[in-house]
């Protein structure tokens, strides 16, 4: 088993460093075959491995594999644990990697970075599979930083473009910014439970559950709520969750391929992933749940209205995956983790599947990103409408499609938990399957029907993409439709999960009573309020777009303020701008030229120096070489001395 | 070979090299520079079997050396490593076949000079890493000095008086408040043998004064904040080697001053005056962290990244005696002395190869100056990768060596003080911040002007310095075991004696 699963995180990385190092040795074909065949062996091998645990009942595996570091009687070990949660992930990631790998030989074949590019998406696999398969949290930690790496590069793929490599950077800085906190809750993980090894911090975890911590003197606080705030920070940055979320729109600077894989499928459901992982410790925490609850609407909703005014297509579907990503930790934070692994998992298949659709659209016009020069493709490229429509269908949760089973499941359970800050969440939830609606289908609308706005230079070269593009799209469209009905009963009800998820609190008990089968339950969607609000949202979009074009703008005119609000995205961008960019720089420049300068050089360093010469001056005008200067100094100086005794000895 | 005289080998040899080198003479610039390299190379051949046959159990001192030096003074040539100077003793001897085999660059004038230079100074290095004798150590500490005087003020740029003047002094005034320390110790104990110093008793006023000493020479030297300032003007100044050398190697004499002269010979008044010590790390991580940011020339920028990275290393120290009193901390204090080791190690690592990536592109375009680049990934791909790679080190990325020290130091940190690891940890922001901006503007980008479009990539020279010191980077990044373990011993030891008082 052990091989098996060095050879799942190996071999992307084998791949990688091939075509890194020897792209232009083994040439482009070279590079795709070996990544492409390195990638295959994994995602073989992780079907593999899920199977063995849905038909072979198999045991979890936690082993070590080396010791990373020994220091003050702590091991730090790079070690797999793989049980159904690990093995599900693996399963997705490899897949949906794979699925990339393919798409990626027709979007970027006239790239001349072509091998540099598979080597980075193979690397971004075997980083995001080491996160998945750690037994600990340096081993978290390594991939958590790795993937931020891979994602810092593929942002910034295009290094030549400006806006890549202002985004890339600012990707960066604000994962680091979860990254701190992240790092701060491992060192209270290990100041108080003295290990990193999962198995045995979810061992002892019960037993501190009343323990206490005082960050402020004489406030203790409760320790679980403390360290899963901490860690879910990290989270925050790498799911971009609000108000860490300004990285992930302009992440689509990079490459279509990575915005799929890395900021849509994978990468950024690593803090979902991790909030699951650690449902041990977040159960013992009501405080810490009930924030993750409203970060998780909060986003949820008010990044789902950001996409109804966007024109660039990538950022339509990436304000919708922010929009996605809050509703699975809202998930988490009704204690639902199998709902939000499992939103996680049919997401990953619809919104890649969006993604690469939104590529495919961009390359049949040459680069163009704006929705306003799209329009009527459907004649086109038949192949990218109909997934087009499969994937916006699991998207807004139509009973039946995917989406549905996984959504239905997180509004259900947050309208069932107790909790502080339930009933808010459930209103944000609620009123965004609207919202998902209403972009989703204007998207939808923009890009494929009415009439054709582009140049009539591009409209007579739109054509379907080659097969390498549209295989990827149909193989993601099967499981868009149709994982649901098969998975969604043991992944939100059964014992599916085993040990993998804690689950304290039953928030999905009202969903399993009306539960009857995929099908009943879709049925039984048509009489409930999220399907309603869904349609209108569809129905709007369809008025709106399809049959009266011009009501849009009208729409625009009336509500000015409402749409430059949205518009300017809240205006976080500016104020982090202002704020911390613009702050940062002044008070380094403060401290250089007023600290370091003026103050220790200036006063102090040169000033040294200053009074030294001026002292030496001062001896030296007082060294005349006169003999009665000195024969007069020494009379004074006696005189002064004798007065001085004279006065003391009184 | 174990009963060869490895040490005395590893200290004369390079001393013996530089002699040589200089009878050459200036004008067979090569045959110096053949000389030089290969006298590095079997000074750093001769320093592998030392990790070989250290022996991890004991704390003792290892491969010893004791002969009268000066016998009317009981002074003794004694020499002895143990796990804490290996280390960096096997990091001098790796920078600087590095820097030696930089002589085939830029350098054209005073070529038999220059590798003498160098040379010597890597014996004195060494000597200093493992001398015993209080005074062998002073003349050693004081020697260095000579070499770098001269290599900034004779190959430096165009500024150099003022930095060698600067730095002359400023490490001269701390080094002779040392000196007073260390007679007044001499005459209290009746020995100059640094581990018979560790156990004279002292009364905590003596304690202080002499930590004191200690401290300006050590704080001096590191350098800690508010006596840093020397050092980014002598980086400027500096050629390439000498800023390598200097943020590699001789920095590293500062921290290893705390551990083997203020830690156990004043351990009560390093307990008193710890809070000092942690407030100025801390300092330095977070006050130089924003200045680097705004830095407009790229080893000035380095530089204070050294400042803002060496804090890690005093702050991993004194925060031991917070973490001693505190029940439920585990062993934090050992992993905070580990981890400064590691980040010395690391920081050897990473600084020597930003510096030597500075070098790179200064030989080309002279000129140090963030805005005279851009694009440089265009011309220069494989170089472009390296930076990448040492930016990103240099940020602290997990899987290379930046990260071990900084993360084991957050987290011992947070085992005295929840808010040392909060400061500590803006390192994680800041350092990122300032490095990847600096990648973004010199790397990155369109060809920026006509110098940036006529680069030339790295050279088969320059791909195995930075070829070499990246597989160290990863190398320990990605198995740091190897090197903390042999640390083990000598820090309990250590750690055991600063926790009795001697009072």
């Amino acid at each position: 088993m052990e091989n098996q699963l060095l050879a799942i995180a190996l071999a992307p990385l084998f791949g990688a460093i091939v075509a890194g190092l020897f792209g232009r040795q083994i040439g482009r074909a070279g590079a795709h075959w070996i990544t492409i065949l390195a990638v295959a062996v994994s995602t073989v091998l992780s079907l593999d491995v899920l199977r063995r645990f849905l038909f072979e009942d198999m045991e979890p595996f936690n082993q070590n594999v080396y010791t990373w570091l020994e220091s003050g009687g702590i091991s730090f070990s790079i070690g797999f644990l793989v049980d159904k949660l690990t093995a599900v992930m693996m399963s997705v990631v490899t897949f949906v990697s794979l699925m990339v790998h393919i798409y990626t030989i027709g979007y970027m074949k006239d790239d001349p970075g072509y091998q540099r590019f598979f080597a980075y998406i193979s690397l971004f696999t075997f980083s995001m599979l080491m996160l998945v398969m750690a037994n600990n949290f340096l081993q978290l930690f390594f991939g958590w930083e790795a993937v931020g790496l891979v994602s810092y590069l593929l942002i910034g793929f295009w290094y030549k473009k400006p806006t890549a490599i202002f985004a890339n950077l600012k990707a960066f800085l604000v994962n680091r910014v979860g990254d701190f906190g992240f790092l701060l809750g491992i060192a209270a993980v290990l100041l108080y439970f003295g290990t990193l090894d999962y198995q045995q911090v979810f061992d002892t975890a019960p037993g501190l559950s009343g323990a206490t911590i005082e960050i402020f003197e004489g406030k203790p606080w409760n320790l679980m709520t403390v360290v899963c705030i901490l860690l879910f920070i990290g989270a925050m940055g790498k799911s971009a969750q609000a108000p860490l979320h300004v990285w992930l729109p302009d992440s689509m600077e990079g490459p279509t391929p990575i915005s799929a894989l890395i900021h849509a499928a994978t990468m950024v459901t690593a803090g979902i992933f991790m909030v699951a992982r650690m449902s041990p410790l977040f159960e013992l925490t009501e405080t810490a749940l009930s924030f993750v609850l409203v970060i998780g609407a909060i986003t949820a909703f008010f990044m789902g209205l950001i996409g109804i005014v966007q024109n660039d297509i990538k950022r339509v579907v990436a304000y919708s995956t922010l929009s996605q990503l809050g509703y699975m930790t809202a998930a988490l934070g009704a204690s639902a983790y199998s709902a939000a692994v499992f939103h996680l998992m049919t997401h990953a298949f619809f919104k890649a599947l969006l993604f690469l659709g939104a590529g495919s659209v961009i390359i049949a016009l040459h680069h163009q990103q704006d929705m306003r020069n799209m329009g009527g493709l459907r004649k086109y490229m038949p192949i990218t409408w109909i997934t087009g429509i499969i994937g916006t269908l699991a998207l807004i949760g139509f009973p039946g499609f995917s989406g549905f089973y996984s959504k239905d499941a997180i509004i259900s359970a947050v309208s069932t938990i107790d909790r502080a800050g339930a009933g808010f969440a459930q209103w944000m939830l609620v009123a965004g399957v609207f919202v998902t609606a209403l972009y989703s289908f204007r998207l939808l609308y923009l890009t494929f029907h009415g009439e054709t706005r582009m140049d009539e230079e591009t409209r007579s070269h739109a054509h379907e993409s080659p097969w390498v593009v549209t295989v990827p799209l149909v193989l993601l469209a099967i499981p868009s439709v149709g994982i649901s009905w098969w998975a969604a009963e043991p992944m939100l009800f059964g014992d599916f999960w085993g040990q993998a998820i804690v689950m304290e609190h039953d928030s999905l008990a009202h969903l399993r009573e009306i539960w009857t089968g995929p099908l009943g339950f879709a049925l039984h969607g048509f009489v409930t309020l999220p399907v309603w609000l869904a349609l209108a949202g569809a129905g709007l979009a369809t008025y709106i777009y399809l049959f009266n074009p011009g009501i849009a703008d009208r729409i625009q005119g009336a509500l000015k303020p409402l749409h430059t609000l949205l518009d300017r995205k809240y205006w976080f961008d500016e104020i982090y701008q202002a704020l911390f960019a613009g702050g940062s720089r002044l008070l380094g420049k403060g401290l250089w030229k007023g600290g370091d300068e003026a103050l220790i050089d200036g006063l102090v360093v040169n000033g040294s120096a200053r009074t030294v010469g001026w002292l030496s001056g001062v001896v030296r005008w007082l060294q005349t070489g006169r003999l009665y200067t000195y024969a007069f100094a020494m009379i004074i100086g006696l005189i002064a001395m004798l007065g001085a005794f004279v006065l003391w000895a009184r | 070979m174990s009963d060869w005289p490895l040490l005395s080998l590893i200290v004369w040899l390079p001393i013996a090299g530089g002699a040589a080198v200089l009878l050459a003479g200036e004008r067979r610039a090569n045959l110096a520079r053949w000389i030089g390299l290969l006298t590095a190379l079997v000074t750093f051949v001769l320093s592998l079997p030392l990790y070989q046959l250290f022996d991890r159990e004991t704390a003792q001192m290892q491969f010893e050396e004791l002969s009268p030096w000066v016998a009317t003074f009981n002074l003794n040539y004694h020499l002895g490593i143990d796990g804490i100077s290996l280390p960096l003793i096997l990091l001098t001897t790796f920078i600087s076949v590095l820097v030696v085999l930089g002589a085939w660059g830029p350098i054209k004038q005073k070529v038999a000079q220059y590798v003498a230079a160098f040379l010597i100074l890597e014996g004195l290095m060494v000597g200093v890493f493992c001398a015993l004798d209080a005074f062998l150590f002073y003349v050693f500490f004081e020697a260095m000095l000579i070499p770098m005087f001269l290599i900034i003020g004779v190959w430096g740029g165009p500024n150099r008086v003022y930095a060698t003047i600067k730095f002359f002094l400023y490490t001269f005034l701390g080094s002779v408040f040392m000196l007073v320390a260390l007679v007044y110790l001499y005459l209290k104990a009746d020995s100059a043998a640094i581990l018979t110093l560790h156990d004279v008793s002292l009364s905590l006023t003596e304690q202080v004064w002499i930590f004191l000493a200690f401290l300006l020479a050590f704080a001096v030297k590191i350098p800690m904040f508010p006596v840093h300032t020397w050092l980014p003007d002598a980086h400027v100044e500096a050629p390439t080697g000498g800023s390598v050398i200097l943020a590699a190697i001789m920095l590293k004499i500062g921290g290893y001053g705390f551990l083997r002269f203020s830690l156990p010979i004043t351990p009560d008044a390093s307990s008193t005056l710890d809070w000092l010590l942690i407030t100025l790390s801390l300092i330095a991580v977070v006050y130089i962290g924003f200045v680097a940011l705004v830095q407009q020339d790229m080893k000035k920028l380095i530089a204070y990244s050294s400042i803002s990275h060496m804090g890690f290393v005093t702050l991993g120290l004194f925060i031991a005696f917070a973490i001693f009193a505190r029940a439920e901390a585990n062993a934090g204090a050992a992993m905070g002395f580990e981890g400064a080791v590691v980040q010395m190690v690391s920081h050897g690592f990473i600084s020597a190869a930003l510096f030597f990536c500075v070098g790179v592109m200064y030989d080309r375009i002279h000129s140090r100056q963030i805005a005279d680049y851009g694009g440089v990934v265009n011309t220069m791909p494989w170089f472009a990768t390296f930076m990448v790679l040492f930016a990103m080190a240099n940020s602290g990325l997990p899987g290379t060596s930046g990260f071990v020290g900084e993360f084991m130091v957050i987290l011992a940190s947070f085992q005295a003080n929840f808010w040392f690891a909060f400061l500590a940890g803006m390192t994680l922001i800041l350092g990122a911040a300032y490095s990847l901006w600096l990648v973004k503007r010199v790397i990155f980008g369109d060809v920026g002007n006509e110098k940036v479009a006529g680069l030339s990539d790295i050279n088969a020279r320059e791909a195995i310095t930075l070829g070499a010191l990246a597989v160290a980077v990863l190398g320990v990044g990605i198995w740091p075991d190897p090197l903390v373990d042999i640390m083990h011993a000598s820090v309990e030891n250590l750690l055991t004696h600063i926790a009795q008082p001697k009072i």
